[in-house]
């Protein structure tokens, strides 16, 4: 011991002060963590787990590479001009035969080849219903070509070997209007059927004019709260509040009701003689914007009031003492400490309108509809999880990157939530 | 001193009344001439009126009746930031999105002034509060007392006529405030400016002040330097409020002139000065401070003497503070410097004890 | 009792844990008033007959729910409701199990559509043309005059979706109904149908389900709207009798009963399909809804009355085309597609 630094600080017992100290330090970490330990266990089985697995769906193409791993093999060595040789064809008839057993195998490899081209996936299970006629055929090529002449077009072969890797930026690239050709180029879509870039757009675009809607409307709202005598804020604070007691399918309803065009809203503006015929507040924009707005104000006023509650009124009348007019008093000394605020709940409503989906569902027309609702519209209707994936991947990156904007503008740190 | 008190007043309160609810009047009937390039603080027990009075200096309230007049002309009808007043707060109230720089700078850019002049006065107050490293750091960043110095500087960098400090040292811990007292006061002789203190702590009214305005339900009690205050005060409560005082109630029996003579409930009678009495039979307050009481032999000269039975001692190291039971009073202090104490005291003696006419002080009955 | 830890995460991600007695049958359907009358119709009697409780719910027609069972392995439902390109679909993908038609009945007793390899059509309805006669000057007779916003000015309402609306579109420009599918297999075609769309774009208000096309039309909204004939004839019923169908144009389909791939009760299930195939219980249920029976032995039971508001008494299926399901299973992801693309601008 003797030899050892006499720098090093022994506890009584001998030990290293500073290994003691990391001992208590670990133990009282470890304490910390049994606290939170059945929280990250849930949210790692609801949250992480499904968000991984969503991106892992986004680029996952399992289909044909399962059912068709010998044709694929074969069309490697493909000049991809003609129709494949007798032995790709041979393979191909093989792999069916065998796949021929898993209808569901099958059935998502027709699909996914449907998504290629259109009517691929009636091809292929035409092709199964005839196997047992044609497996004897001295050339399988001839075999496939009496089934049905499609087999003969290079660009059907092309959507196979496109497929041989069992990950694919398929969804992704279609995702943002793009695809990838026979040429193995990554061209844009074809305009009658380019959408996608249109709806992001779409989405960022009319989320910004809510979230800029509710900050003219909110930030004054909760100023009167934060300003008000208690007993009067509390009143205004519960009808704040009021919505969030209702659902959002009940008020959608509502507005629904509301502002139809024999609503009431209109009956009382022809009942004035405002306008001869009633206004289109409905299935459009309007009634989008009208009905998010409602539905989110709260989360704009109150992180707003929550940060104005704590700005003292001395500051403006310091401001005022020190010379400055009232209006400009606020402009200068009020209105700059509650951007902490203002950020916050611009942040809160931006992030929940991307990801609106009844209320432009049930309010909107085809021209108001946000990426959720194609989001939905794949994983309902036409059970398509590999776009419904990309789609939310892509819509999860946007608020990710917005996340690290805002973060590096205004700071994480000052983010007040109420 | 009586220079100042030659010049005519800086600000006149006229008949000023302030109500917030119509029924309770927060300010009764003030009437105050502040003189120019004094420290006067306003001080009284909260919701005494001093920071309302203080709210309609600075143009914050409204008077219900009555007139303000700064240097000769009416200030109701002109807005709080036409009023050209520095102001200290409580809680600073220094911009927190500002760094103390750019406080420094808000009134002088909101005068327009040109930035050449603006940088020289900004460093000028910066090196009167000694923080010249600070300049670039945000208010956050500072210590209380930092802060409070910058929020000074804030007041006076404009170079008002006027400051309201309306109880900047509160939320400084003792030896700070002390600290800073001292500070404002000398800042205050320094530049001449005339300083209305608000204030509930009475020792720092008497520490800083020139005049100290003694406020209570919404009147001014008593008005004058802190020596007048502590030792001629006019009232039992301005008695009471100011420093540490001893009270005995009785009966007034007769009045010689100046003097008067009070008889004690167990019918023992003070002989005291006649400040604030009523009638004869009347009930007065009997008032001494706790250093002019002298025991023992030391008050064998005294026009007053009692015996007091010694309940206990305080050591407070400079000084003893004994309570004793005189006249029934069971909470009558008597302080000692220490090398006066006789070692030979013991709780529960009997002891004599004394006073001089001229420092006991017959007021109105509590 | 093995424990298989990924197939168990997967459960507790996608769907909730259902609590399946050993005695019930889980029979889900689209609810409404569709649901009602099979409640008259079949539920009540079968349970009464064979002893088995039916645990009934309702879904919107998701598969998705459907595939994630059956891909979990844990099922949950035993007997669904579906419409026929979904039937064809999962029939194919293996959520379906293979149907064993001895034990329903005979199959030249159904209508064609109704008869498949994993299900059996509950019901045949149609989506129709429909107008509120209160609110039109005239009388429409088909999709030309859907198309006429001269002669019959107002808004229209179209179902959200390429299927139906394209073949109405053709139908309005004068495409036989022999030829529809035909013609929409080409690229010229579905240019053709969208381009027929566009002349009557603006006056279009979609609607997505099927109770809104008899709301539209009540409210005044819409003047003449796409609509399935049942939602209307209930709306008539319900005193809107100012509601009409025009039958000349209409495209019917079935709705059919499967049973999803792996159900443990798969004998109840087909016991159920039979009972439920059966005419006399058939006849029930259209007294009730307005959708045609798939047995065609229980058209005779029903009244005149009845029958002239059921896609299949004559007089109406009679100028209606059948929905070429096979063509929307191949085509119908790429043409929807390029309606909500078109939608959209």
């Amino acid at each position: 011991m003797s030899d050892m630094s006499p720098a090093v600080l022994l506890t009584n017992t001998g030990v290293p002060m500073k290994a003691q100290l990391r001992r208590i330090e670990r133990v009282s970490q470890l304490k910390s963590l049994a606290l939170i330990l059945p929280l990250l266990l849930f949210l790692i089985v609801t949250f992480m787990l499904p968000i991984a697995a969503m991106l892992r769906q986004s680029v996952s193409n399992p289909e044909v590479v399962r059912v068709m791993p010998a044709t694929l093999q074969a069309l490697k060595h493909w000049n991809g001009k003609t129709m494949p040789d007798e032995a790709t064809s041979r393979a191909l008839l093989s792999d069916l035969t065998r796949a021929g057993g898993d209808g569901y195998a099958l059935a998502a490899a027709g699909k996914r080849l449907n998504m290629e081209i259109a009517g691929y996936r009636s091809l292929v299970m035409k092709t199964v219903r005839h196997l047992p006629e044609e497996r004897a055929a001295p050339s399988a090529r001839a075999a496939l070509l009496t089934v049905d002449d499609r087999w003969g077009d290079p660009a059907y072969w092309h959507a196979i070997a496109r497929n041989a890797s069992p990950t694919t930026p398929f969804y992704l690239l279609a995702s943002l209007d793009h695809n990838v050709n026979d040429q193995g180029e990554v061209v844009h879509s074809e305009p009658d059927r380019a959408i996608y870039l249109d709806v992001f757009a779409r989405t960022f675009g009319m989320s910004l004019v809510v979230t800029l809607v509710c900050v003219l409307l909110g930030f004054p709202v909760a100023y009167l709260l934060a300003t008000l005598p208690t007993r009067k804020s509390n009143l205004l604070m519960i009808l704040v509040l009021l919505p969030f007691w209702t659902s959002v399918l009940v008020r959608v309803a509502a507005w629904i009701v509301l502002l139809q065009s024999g609503g009431l809203i209109n009956s009382a503006l022809i009942g004035l003689g405002l306008t001869r015929e009633p206004l289109e507040l409905v299935f459009n924009r309007t009634g989008v914007y009208i009905s998010m707005v409602h539905i989110l104000l709260p989360f704009m006023i109150l992180p707003i009031y929550s940060v104005m509650r704590g700005i003292s009124p001395s500051y403006m009348r310091a401001a005022i003492s020190l010379g400055s007019h009232p209006i400009l008093s606020f402009w200068r000394v009020y209105f700059p400490q509650t951007v902490a605020g203002l950020a916050a709940g611009g942040l809160l409503v931006f992030i929940l309108s991307i990801g609106y989906y009844i209320t432009p569902a049930l309010l909107g027309g085809p021209k108001d509809q946000m990426v959720s609702y194609f989001v939905a519209f794949y994983t309902n209707t036409t059970v398509n999880w590999g776009m419904a994936t990309s789609l939310g991947t892509l819509l999860l990156l946007a608020t990710l990157i917005l996340y690290a904007v805002y973060n590096r503008l205004i700071g994480a740190n000052r983010l007040q939530l109420g | 001193m009586s220079q100042i008190e030659t010049d005519a007043p800086i600000v006149s309160f006229r008949n000023v009344q302030k109500s917030y609810d119509g029924d309770a009047l927060i300010v009764k009937n003030l009437n105050l001439d502040i003189r120019r390039g004094e420290f006067l603080t306003l001080l009284g027990p909260s919701g005494s009126g001093k920071t309302t009075s203080l709210m309609i200096l600075a143009g914050f309230e409204e008077p219900s009746s009555g007139d303000i007049v700064l240097e000769g002309r009416s200030l109701n009808r002109v807005p709080p930031h036409k009023r050209d007043i520095g102001m200290v707060f409580q809680n600073y109230a220094l911009f927190p999105h500002l760094t103390v720089e750019e406080n420094l700078a808000f009134p002088l850019k909101v005068r327009k002034l040109d930035s050449l002049t603006i940088r020289s006065k900004v460093a000028r107050a910066l090196s009167m509060i000694e923080l010249d490293k600070y300049a670039h750091r945000y208010p956050a960043q500072l210590s209380g007392g930092q802060q409070q110095r910058v929020a000074l500087a804030r007041a006076l960098v404009f170079e008002p006529k006027l400051v309201l400090m309306d109880e900047p040292l509160g939320a400084l811990d003792k030896q700070l405030r002390e600290h800073m007292q001292i500070e404002i006061k000398h800042i205050h002789k320094q530049l001449g400016v005339t300083v209305v203190y608000v204030t509930h702590d009475q020792s720092e009214a008497l520490t800083m002040s020139d005049r100290v305005a003694v406020f209570h339900d919404g009147e001014i009690r008593q008005i004058d330097t802190p020596l007048g205050l502590y030792e001629h005060p006019r009232s039992s409560f301005v008695a009471n409020f100011i420093g540490e005082n001893n009270q005995l109630n009785g009966t007034l029996l007769q009045r010689h002139g100046e003097t008067c003579e009070i008889q004690l409930p167990y019918g023992e009678r003070v002989t005291a000065r006649a400040t604030n009495i009523g009638e004869v039979g009347g009930a007065v307050s009997v008032s001494i401070r706790p250093e002019r009481v002298l025991i023992n032999g030391a008050s064998h000269d005294s026009s007053n003497r009692f015996n007091g039975r010694i309940q206990e001692f305080i050591y407070l190291g400079d000084h003893v503070r004994i309570r004793m039971e005189v006249c029934g009073n069971p909470d009558f202090i008597v302080k000692m410097p220490i090398n006066q104490l006789d070692t030979h005291l013991r709780e529960d003696d009997v002891v004599p004890l004394g006073w001089s006419v001229e420092h006991a002080r017959a007021l109105d009955p509590i | 009792m093995t424990f298989n830890a990924p197939k168990w995460l997967a459960l507790s991600c996608l769907i909730p844990l259902a609590a399946h007695a050993a005695t019930d049958l889980t029979l889900i359907s689209f609810g409404g008033s569709n649901k009602d009358a099979q409640v008259k119709a079949y539920y009540g009697p079968f349970q009464k007959t064979s002893g088995v409780h039916l645990v009934t719910g309702e879904y919107n027609g998701e598969m998705a729910k459907i595939k994630a069972m059956v891909e979990a392995g844990n099922i949950g439902w035993d007997v669904v409701e579906v419409e026929t390109p979904e039937l064809i679909r999962g029939c194919d993908e293996g959520l379906f199990e293979k149907l064993d038609w001895s034990q329903i009945g005979n199959k030249k007793d159904f209508v064609p559509a109704a008869v498949s390899q994993c299900g059996a059509g509950i019901f045949v309805w149609s989506t129709a043309l429909t107008y509120n006669a209160a609110k039109l000057k005239g009388t429409p007779t088909g999709w030309k005059d859907f198309w006429d916003l001269k002669k019959f000015p107002g808004k229209r309402g179209l179902r959200k979706g390429a299927k139906y609306t394209l073949e109405f579109a053709l139908l309005a420009d004068g495409v036989k109904p022999a030829d529809v599918y035909k013609v929409l297999a080409t690229k010229a075609g579905v240019d053709r149908a969208f381009k027929k769309l566009d002349q009557i774009k603006p006056a279009i208000q979609w609607w997505d389900a099927g109770a809104q096309p008899a709301q539209f039309l009540a409210s005044g909204d819409v003047v003449m709207s796409s609509a399935y004939n049942g939602r209307i004839a209930l709306a008539q019923k319900d005193g809107n009798k100012n509601l009409k169908i025009v039958w000349g144009g209409s495209i019917y389909d079935v709705d059919s009963w499967a049973i999803v791939k792996g159900s443990p009760k798969k004998a109840e299930a087909l016991k159920y399909i039979a009972f439920a195939s059966k005419p006399q219980y058939q006849k029930i249920y259209s007294e009730n809804i307005a959708y045609g029976p798939t047995n065609v032995k229980a058209l005779p039971l029903l009244s005149k009355a009845v029958q002239a508001d059921l896609p299949t008494a004559a007089a109406n299926i009679k100028n209606a085309m059948a929905l070429n399901v096979q063509f929307w299973v191949d085509n119908g992801e790429e043409l929807e597609q390029r309606f909500n693309a078109w939608a959209a601008k």
